[in-house]
């Protein structure tokens, strides 16, 4: 008897559970051949409101972890995922990857979050410091997570570079919610499901999906985004900075036009990291 | 409920009629469902503002934690930023303390201020004290001070079936309370079914004053003001107004946190007793954080940004 083919609805993942968006509204994704794949959320400002509202819930928890504990969770997704390889490399395939290049981009994304996994509870020794100071003062400089960061991945290797941009940007604390590549969404919603198995708490981490012009302003004016991070056109860019001047949020763009190349080990690094971590100075008398 | 207890309810019910529980439910379903957008959003949430109890009922309660409460109950929003505070906000209607705390309100709020000071008496919130000594100490609220009294009704009294001792206590308050409004708490959450809540709403309204009110709970069981509760109590109140003429006010206290939820419960008000009970002078928010979330999205609806809870004396967190 044949059998009913059993399709998957792309849902995306916020607050730690595979939602659809608030408005119902979906945008039909199809692969490069141009045959349909399956309706994707078409995520609100609603639907950003409420996976910040997620992180912002989630972020003080995950803060408090400690860094070791923290690191291991990303050494965990980084599990999930090698384990899921294939399907992965299928995800980016549809954008018309080649096979090889696909799985070379899903092993190089693995082998980023175990590079981030490692400075867990490296990253403070470096970035923080005891400041000479002349006085009986011990003068210390620790680091800390900002908050809720927004992160926009580009559509050039749409799971590779939301990796790099997630992984440096939770390992510290902070709490991220990241859009997905509108033409190449696919991979953020397996991404999503991968998420759910690794131990990370709900809500640190949200996925949305949908249009950038419609969620950029958004992401712009939210009072409780402290910082904005990804890769974005010349006038989004000034979409972006015009909204954090008004809300006092950082601003780390690369530009879509450079066609940044995630693959190689310039885009990891310890100052991607630093990015979203403020700095804090304490002076603490030093005892008789 | 002993047996002693559903015979008395049974004649009470049949008498003022039972709640259809499923119905209710259905009913207040749909008020979430309203699309309340822009002007009329605006015009609603600063309705809610104005029928804010600002509530603070803690064991660690402070002089000073009061003398707060009573700035934020007057000028509920003032910016960092000048000019950038919103216009035409109307006070709340009351700050709610414990009344020990009644006098450092008073002397904050002085003589003739807009916000009222309401206090929780009665040996709130379980009510387990002998008489003598809830009476006294709504007596010592009323002289410090107090322009309304909340009490809370005997619910083991009542769920024993004693009707006639849960309404000498609220007419021996009644008659403590002098002058000033009183705000009688039936507690929902251990009332257990709408039918008692319906015949404890009853009961008090019969022995209460005109512009006194009913109020669903204390805040201090699991279990808080819902729109289901809500609607059997304004039900209540519209039945007994069609039958008397005496308008009772409600104030639901409890659980209600969000901007969003406090819409609903007007919308319910409105539907159910009309635009005469859209006032402070009859009907209430209790809540403590209503208040921030109120404020937040004001400020959105100014601004067109979402705003963080910690621009208004929230946790960061507390969403």
């Amino acid at each position: 008897m044949a059998r009913l083919i059993i399709t998957k609805t792309p849902k995306v993942y916020v607050g730690g559970a595979f939602i659809r968006s608030e408005s119902g509204r979906t945008f039909p994704l199809k692969d490069s051949q141009g045959a349909f794949v399956g309706h994707v959320p078409q995520c609100t400002r609603k639907d950003l409101r409420t996976a910040v509202e997620a992180a912002a819930r989630a972020g003080a928890g995950w803060a408090r972890r400690t860094a070791f504990n923290r690191g291991q969770i990303l050494y965990r997704l980084a599990e999930m995922m090698e384990a899921r390889t294939g399907e992965l490399a299928d995800a980016i395939m549809l954008g018309g990857t080649a096979a090889a290049t696909a799985k070379a981009e899903v092993s190089t994304a693995v082998d980023r979050l175990i590079y981030y996994a490692g400075w867990a509870d490296k990253y403070e020794q470096v970035l923080g410091n005891v400041n000479p100071v002349s006085g009986p003062y011990f003068n210390f400089t620790v680091t800390e997570p900002m908050g809720v960061i927004g992160l926009i991945a580009p559509d050039d290797a749409p799971l590779l570079a939301l990796v790099s941009l997630l992984a440096p940007t939770i390992v510290s604390g902070n709490a991220a919610v990241a859009l997905a590549s509108e033409t190449q969404p696919y991979p953020a919603i397996l991404l999503g499901e991968m998420l759910a198995t690794s131990d990370l708490p709900g809500g640190v981490v949200n996925l949305i999906t949908g249009y950038r012009k419609e969620l950029l302003p958004t992401f712009a004016t939210h009072q409780h985004l402290r910082g904005i991070g990804g890769t974005t056109n010349a006038e989004e860019r000034k979409l972006l900075q015009s909204g954090a001047a008004e809300s006092i949020k950082r601003v780390k763009l690369t530009s879509a036009e450079d066609r940044f190349d995630w693959t190689t080990d310039t885009a990891q690094s310890l100052y991607a990291i630093r990015d979203w971590l403020e700095f804090k100075t304490t002076w603490h008398p030093i005892g008789s | 409920m002993s047996s002693t207890g559903s015979a008395a309810s049974r004649r009470l019910l049949d008498e003022i009629g039972s709640v259809d529980a499923v119905g209710i439910e259905e009913r207040v379903a749909k008020y979430s469902t309203r699309s309340i957008k822009r002007a009329s959003k605006v015009f609603g949430l600063k309705l809610a503002v104005s029928m804010v109890d600002l509530t603070t009922l803690e064991g660690k309660d402070t002089p000073g934690k009061v003398a707060s409460l009573c700035v934020k109950a007057l000028h509920p929003h003032v910016a960092p930023d000048e000019g950038k505070s919103l216009d035409d906000l109307p006070p709340v209607a009351a700050v709610c303390v414990y009344p020990a705390m009644v006098r450092h309100a008073r002397r904050h709020l002085g003589n003739s201020s807009p916000v009222r000071i309401a206090s929780v008496a009665t040996a709130f919130p379980s009510g387990q004290s002998p008489l003598k000594t809830r009476l006294a100490e709504v007596r010592a609220a009323v002289s410090d001070g107090a322009d309304e009294i909340d009490m809370v009704i005997n619910r083991g009294a009542f769920l024993a079936g004693e009707f006639g001792r849960v309404q000498d206590e609220i007419s021996a308050v009644v008659e403590a309370c002098g002058s000033r409004a009183l705000k009688v708490i039936l507690e929902t959450g251990e009332l257990e079914t709408y039918d008692n809540i319906r015949a404890a709403s009853f009961l008090a309204m019969r022995v209460i004053r005109p512009g006194d009110f009913i109020k669903t709970s204390t805040g201090k069981t699991s279990s808080n003001a819902t729109l289901g509760n809500n609607q059997v109590m304004i039900e209540a109140i519209r039945d007994y107004f069609l039958d008397t003429g005496i308008a009772i006010g409600m104030k639901p206290a409890g659980g209600i946190r969000t901007a969003k939820q406090s819409l609903a419960f007007l919308v319910a008000v409105k539907e159910t007793l009309g635009d005469d009970w859209l006032t402070p002078a009859r009907y209430r928010f209790g809540a403590s954080s209503l208040l921030n979330d109120l404020l937040r999205q004001l400020v959105k609806e100014k601004t067109g940004a979402y705003q963080a809870p910690y621009a208004f004396s929230e946790a960061t967190e507390s969403y």
